[in-house]
């Protein structure tokens, strides 16, 4: 029951997006250190110089790979998780309130918030069995030229526990730990609004010489950063990886640059979807009242979605120099001593049909969200 | 003059459908101060919105000198809002994260007002420009949003129950600012209320129950805020 009251059907598209960037984060990872672990069993039997270039060129792509990409994807979901977690209890504040003043323990409340655990535990071992589906045509496609001998594929229960067991258990203590500190106020204070009390959290200055839109649109990006930042990760996402996916298939296979697609696409989306519904959700009353009060839906949405614009666009610059670089490090670097590595150049068609993909997509979501926001009335926030 | 005909509103669909509002028509004369007047479930809040287009009715007119603004489009009708209403609720429905001169100024930009800040002062506010929601108290929170429906120089301005969540003492004294500023700003009030007493400051008075006027009748000489009871 108490379960039901604090996470509702609403919440569950929330809770498959964690599992989606979760999985994602888990998946890379995965392969790339099951390669790092398994290809070091094969270090005693080279024999040839080029076997040794060849396998100290894959060891430091897993590496680069595991810790650039599969680190970067992993703190991201890590701090998109643990923002989700505090949004959702934050939201569930008043509900909170209820049951503890309906006389529920602390504890009792706080511990169904460990669905987030579960959530996290469906992503990882999703992600984790994927790896181990993919990871066999992954090992052929590394040595296809057998220049190193056999690698097998071994399960390293450590790679089980660090990107299954100890995110599963640290999200759900994290969760139920946070409900419970939260829990620690008194009723009375759960059941209040949150109104900021200062010009501090989530307020700021304005400007007296511009617009209350221009204001709006200004206080709705500082005062949710980390939504700044999953917007601008998630450009940055179908950015990179749109683009190295073309580079991959001439310097890895295509089996690589479809992947990194498919990765970076899921990722974008998922981020995309998660930041914007949490800003219009944030901004309901906000819109709910402009409209009462006469604002065109335009300007609406200029005011809560438009600051995203500019950020967005950011987010696709910065995820195409960081592939640019990545892959240039790796060719230069990595594979500088092995033959047959075709020269990296920057592919300037890829970014330039990746730029016109991801203006007309981020254009096409805006325009949905745009709907969203006109259909939202003051008998919403009425009905509270 | 505000001419609402044969209005009907339900809500909910075959066999739960309630009929909300059953044909209503009246008139509320330009400058007027009418208190819509029922117990809670009367219909008085859904008519209000329905008056102020922020429903739509199933059937029936509300003409606002002579445009049927059930007619109107969505776009319209928010230019209509725009350009001819003001409202303020029992909530307040402030912005928590912006200081009382945005809050008004959200009001103001629509008409293009400029000293907008006399309002703020008119509210007694002006020494708390730059205060946020969270730090003011109920009735200042209800005056801010008293400053930012005038902010827009509104024809006509509709209150839900603006004291219901107000002690008597706060509730007094933003009722004597509304009715200070209706005199130096000449605007059509249309509030809606259970408290009869309230209802003793208006010129008209609307009764409702169940969806149906039951009554109009216009008080003599208004009483103020100060002299009604509570």
């Amino acid at each position: 029951m108490v379960i039901s009251m604090l996470i509702g059907m609403k919440h569950a598209a929330k809770l498959v997006g964690i599992s989606v960037i979760s999985c994602c984060a888990v998946l890379v990872c995965t392969m790339f250190l099951n390669f790092y672990l398994d290809i070091r069993s094969v270090r005693g039997e080279l024999t040839s110089e080029l076997s040794v270039i060849f396998y100290n060129a894959q060891v430091s792509t897993a590496k680069v790979v595991c810790l650039v990409s599969g680190g970067c994807l992993l703190i991201t979901s890590i701090v998109m998780l643990l923002f989700y977690i505090k949004h959702s209890i934050d939201t569930h504040k008043k509900e909170l309130g209820i049951l503890k003043a309906l006389g529920y323990s602390n504890l009792r409340i706080a511990k169904s918030f460990w669905v987030f655990g579960i959530s996290a535990f469906m992503g990882t071992a999703a992600g984790f069995g994927g790896a181990f589906l993919l990871m066999p045509r992954f090992y052929d496609l590394q040595n296809k030229d057998n220049i190193l001998p056999e690698i097998a594929l071994r399960f390293h229960p450590i790679v089980f526990l660090y990107f299954v067991l100890l995110p599963t258990i640290g999200f759900s203590v994290l969760a139920v730990g946070y409900a419970w500190c939260k829990l620690r106020k008194p009723v009375i204070v759960l059941l209040k609004n949150d109104f900021p009390s200062s010009g501090r959290t989530g307020t700021y200055k304005a400007r007296t010489d511009c617009s209350f839109t221009d204001d709006l649109r200004r206080t709705t990006l500082r005062s949710r950063k980390v939504l700044t930042f999953f917007i601008i990760f998630a450009s940055f996402c179908f950015s990179a990886m749109t683009q190295m996916s073309f580079s991959m298939k001439d310097l890895s296979s295509e089996m690589m640059g479809a992947m990194m697609l498919v990765i970076g696409l899921v990722l974008a989306f998922t981020t995309l979807f998660l930041a914007v519904t949490t800003v219009i959700k944030g901004n309901t009353k906000a819109i709910a009242m402009m409209r009462v009060l006469g604002y065109p839906q335009k300007e609406c949405c200029r005011a809560i979605l438009g600051g995203y614009r500019p950020m967005s666009y950011l987010g696709f610059a910065i995820g195409t120099g960081y592939q640019y670089i990545l892959l240039r490090i790796m060719v230069d670097l990595v594979f500088k001593d092995v033959e047959g590595i075709p020269a990296y150049q920057f592919h300037i068609p890829a970014m330039l049909v990746s730029l016109v993909i991801f203006i007309l997509v981020y254009e096409s979501l805006m325009f949905v969200y745009a709907n969203k926001i006109r259909k939202i009335s003051m008998k919403e926030i009425m009905a509270e | 003059m505000i001419e609402v005909k044969h209005i009907i509103k339900s809500y909910g669909n075959g066999v739960s459908r309630f009929q909300v509002l059953q044909d209503i028509s009246l008139e509320i004369k330009d400058g007027d101060f009418a208190v819509i007047l029922g117990a809670s479930g009367s219909g008085k809040s859904t008519f209000l919105n329905v008056i102020s287009g922020l429903e739509r009715p199933d059937s029936g007119n509300v003409l606002y000198a002579g445009t049927d603004i059930t007619a109107l489009s969505d776009k319209d009708l928010t230019a209509f809002r725009k350009e001819h209403v003001g409202f303020i609720f029992q909530q307040y429905y402030l912005l928590p994260n912006m200081d009382v001169d945005r809050n008004v100024k959200m009001g103001a930009d629509l008409a293009d007002n400029k000293d907008y800040r006399a309002v703020i002062e008119a509210v007694g506010l002006g020494e708390k420009l730059h205060k946020y929601p969270g730090e003011l108290s109920g009735g200042e929170q209800q005056r801010v949003s008293v400053a930012r429906a005038l902010a827009k120089k509104p024809r006509v301005l509709f209150l839900d129950e603006p004291t219901g969540a107000l002690d008597e003492q706060t509730g007094r004294q933003v009722l004597d600012y509304i009715c200070r500023l209706k005199s130096e700003y000449a605007f059509a009030i249309v509030m809606v209320t259970h408290n009869l007493n309230i209802a003793e400051m208006a010129k008209t008075v609307i009764k409702m129950n169940s969806g149906k006027i039951t009554g109009i009748y216009q008080n003599e000489i208004p009483k103020t805020a100060y002299e009604i009871g509570w």
